[in-house]
């Protein structure tokens, strides 16, 4: 799970890191005030959408007086800022950030994540800040430090030291460079976090380190026991059907093809896109209904899909194990009892009395292709778009 | 002998009186698996499906001498069983549970560390479909008699693209010496490479197919394993070939974050490693059948 900028900012000031003042509106009628009572003399108007490279994106403006804050803020809310991690369709801006600006003086980059190969968490520093991750890996890897945490005892303050020193600090700076180390380390262990990025992490000319720019992600498995980060959720940032899936018990991603599949396992989906592509085709959807494949998960999963104005043809491919292809195949007739497909159909059923489940299909008044393996399924469904 | 369970495997069941700890096991014991006891705490000296029923996984495997378990215990307390499992002297558990935090795992993990490598449990999962020995035993939740016994192992991310292969296989006449699936999240009990050096010395085994799929390193670090030190071949089939970039494919694990985790990239490397690639899961069943041919 995503959170917006500003609250990874209050999560991590939790944590003893040092943010710019700022303070958070949703309507141009209140950003004067906040400017005014936020102080200074200059402010940055930060769009609040789940995606980074919002400057580029024209989703960041700087602002000299508390009525330059208030049209900016005017000029952002309710627009849909696209950037090169929202896809074309972009994200809804409901939340601006308003903040001091800040006299920059070294922009440094500080991310935290899971890396899987030592499975430990890794801090990922770097005197290149304001670039993309990526970015610096690519153009100045040399100046990439990292540092493992042992999770079993958390960060040690050496360790935040060397990453400071690493990162050339002054050493009158470098306790509260390790500080605020140790504060997105704490955060990150104690909240369940997967990721957690500063940057810029920012010294400024008045000698202060501060997070000007931060993301966290959160594991969605450890939300039972994490209400308050939960609430943090903001649907608006969601596609609207995966918030309907994610609503539903469905694992779903929207993509940009038109060959809509429901599939038991995320494997076996996987799988199948990777089928319909090789078929020449192009899969408008990633959706898992879970390894049993019940019927009311079929029901729900024939509702997402009819959903998507997009899809010229659904394929289903179900891999019944215990629960058998005859109930599969009986969930198949009753959801499509309840919903109407105007588009072709193609059915493949695999596993446990997958005759049994073909004969009850085949009975049934169902307008649709029967198919036999995955790449029969696959062309069938590519086919039937013509 | 087969790798991992053998056919007399003393199991427990954790969560045993549980709705699916009991529809589960009800199948494993119709399939033959030795399923000595369960563990509920709280339900201790009732018995169930026939079996008694522990309080602890200490008194269970006291009373039994279980050597394998199986958690069916939700996401939140199963960190907890499967320590539990490892300090009682359990030798092999699989967790099927789906939803386990990362950082519960890294916990379970580190907790294990304190057991030399031959006291060390083998943690299968989670978000697993678990191990088979066809006509052996079975110390999971998948559909048995879809596996054929046979002599080739698998090793699969994915329950249901695990099942498809052992069908597949199956159709063509092909059986399975073992199939393990290492679950779909991103940080898990056992690897690829551990499974494949299991199978690499395990006389009833002769070739492995190997199914992964998009996020992390574990693929690539068993083609480079095999490629060092293994005679008998690999097959192998990465899905997720059109899965974009930095979204979550179903299994948490399944996330192309980092250069080498894409479909195209695992599969560029493994070849390079020698592992025969399926070209599409359609030929998994094909793929095997042609190696085979070959030794």
């Amino acid at each position: 799970m995503d959170i917006h900028e500003y609250q990874a900012k209050e999560i991590l000031a939790s944590f003893g890191v040092t943010i710019p003042r700022g303070g958070i509106v949703y309507s141009p009628e209140t950003a004067e005030n906040k400017a005014r009572e936020i102080g200074g003399s200059k402010w940055v108007v930060k769009a609040q959408i789940h995606s980074g490279a919002r400057g580029k994106a024209g989703g960041v403006i700087v602002c000299n007086s508390p009525l330059e804050v208030a049209q900016a803020t005017d000029k952002l809310l309710g627009k849909k800022l696209v950037t090169n991690q929202t896809g074309p369709e972009g994200k809804i801006v409901n939340r601006i950030y308003i903040e001091e600006a800040t006299d920059i003086e070294k922009e440094l980059y500080l991310g935290l994540v899971f890396d899987r190969s030592s499975e430990s968490i890794m801090v990922v520093a770097s005197t290149e800040g304001g670039m993309s991750v990526e970015e610096i890996a690519k153009e100045k890897p040399e100046s990439i430090i990292r540092s493992k945490i042992e999770v079993a005892v958390g960060i040690q303050n050496f360790q935040a030291r060397e990453l400071a020193f690493g990162l050339g600090i002054e050493p009158e700076l470098i306790r509260r460079a390790s500080e605020t180390i140790i504060g997105c380390a704490k955060a990150f262990s104690e909240l369940d976090a997967t990721m957690v990025e500063v940057n810029p992490l920012v010294i400024s000319k008045q000698k202060q380190i501060l997070a000007l720019d931060c993301k966290m992600s959160f594991d969605n498995n450890a939300m039972f026991r994490r209400d308050k980060v939960s609430e943090l959720r903001d649907k608006t940032q969601e596609d609207e059907k995966e918030v309907y899936a994610s609503d539903r018990g469905l694992n779903y991603v929207s993509l940009d093809g038109n060959i809509g599949n429901i599939i038991n396992g995320a494997g076996l989906a996987m799988a199948s896109m990777d089928m319909i592509k090789l078929a020449g085709g192009e899969p408008a959807n990633f959706l898992d209904v879970g390894g049993g494949a019940t019927p009311e998960k079929i029901v729900k999963a024939f509702r997402l899909i009819t959903m998507d104005k997009k899809v010229k043809v659904i394929l289903v491919n179900i891999f019944a194990g215990i629960n058998r292809c005859d109930w599969v195949a009986e969930g198949i007739v009753q959801a499509l009892e309840k919903i109407e497909i105007k588009v072709p159909l193609v059915i493949r059923l695999a596993g446990t009395n997958v005759e049994k489940g073909n004969k009850i299909l085949q009975e049934s008044k169902l307008n649709y292709i029967e198919a036999n393996t995955l790449e029969d399924a696959a062309n069938k469904a590519v086919t039937a778009l013509k | 002998m087969a790798v991992i369970i053998e056919k007399n495997t003393k199991i427990l069941i954790q969560g045993f009186t549980g709705k699916m700890g009991t529809f589960h096991a009800e199948e494993m014991i119709k399939y033959g698996s030795n399923v000595v006891a369960g563990v509920t705490p709280g339900k201790g000296g009732q018995k169930h499906l026939d079996r008694p029923v522990f309080n602890t996984v200490k008194d269970a495997v006291k009373h039994t001498g279980a050597t394998a378990s199986i958690l069916f215990v939700p996401p939140a307390f199963a960190a907890d069983s499967a320590m539990e499992a490892a300090d009682a002297g359990i030798k092999t558990c699989v967790a099927i549970v789906d939803g386990i935090p990362s950082h519960d795992m890294i916990r379970i993990k580190r907790y294990m560390r304190r057991y030399s490598k031959s006291d060390k449990m083998t943690l299968v999962g989670p978000n697993c479909a678990g191990i088979i020995s066809p006509g052996k035993s079975m110390l999971g939740i998948m559909p048995g008699h879809i596996y054929k016994e046979g002599r080739v192992g698998i090793i699969s991310r994915s329950g249901t693209l695990g099942y498809e292969a052992a069908q597949q296989m199956k159709n063509l006449d092909i059986g399975i010496s073992t199939s393990v699936g290492i679950g779909g999240d991103p940080i898990n009990g056992s690897s690829f490479r551990d499974i494949i050096e299991k199978f690499e010395t395990d006389d009833e085994t002769d070739a492995i197919l190997m199914i992964g799929e998009i996020g992390g390193p574990q693929e690539v670090a068993a083609g480079e394993f095999a490629k060092a030190n293994m005679k008998k071949p690999v097959i192998g089939y990465i899905a997720g070939l059109t899965a974009p970039k930095g979204r979550v494919m179903g299994h948490a694990g399944a996330i192309v974050s980092a250069y080498g985790e894409s479909a195209i990239e695992k599969v560029e490397i493994l070849k390079e490693c020698g592992v025969i690639i399926s070209k599409n899961p359609s030929v998994m069943g094909d793929t095997v059948k042609s190696v085979l041919e070959k030794i």
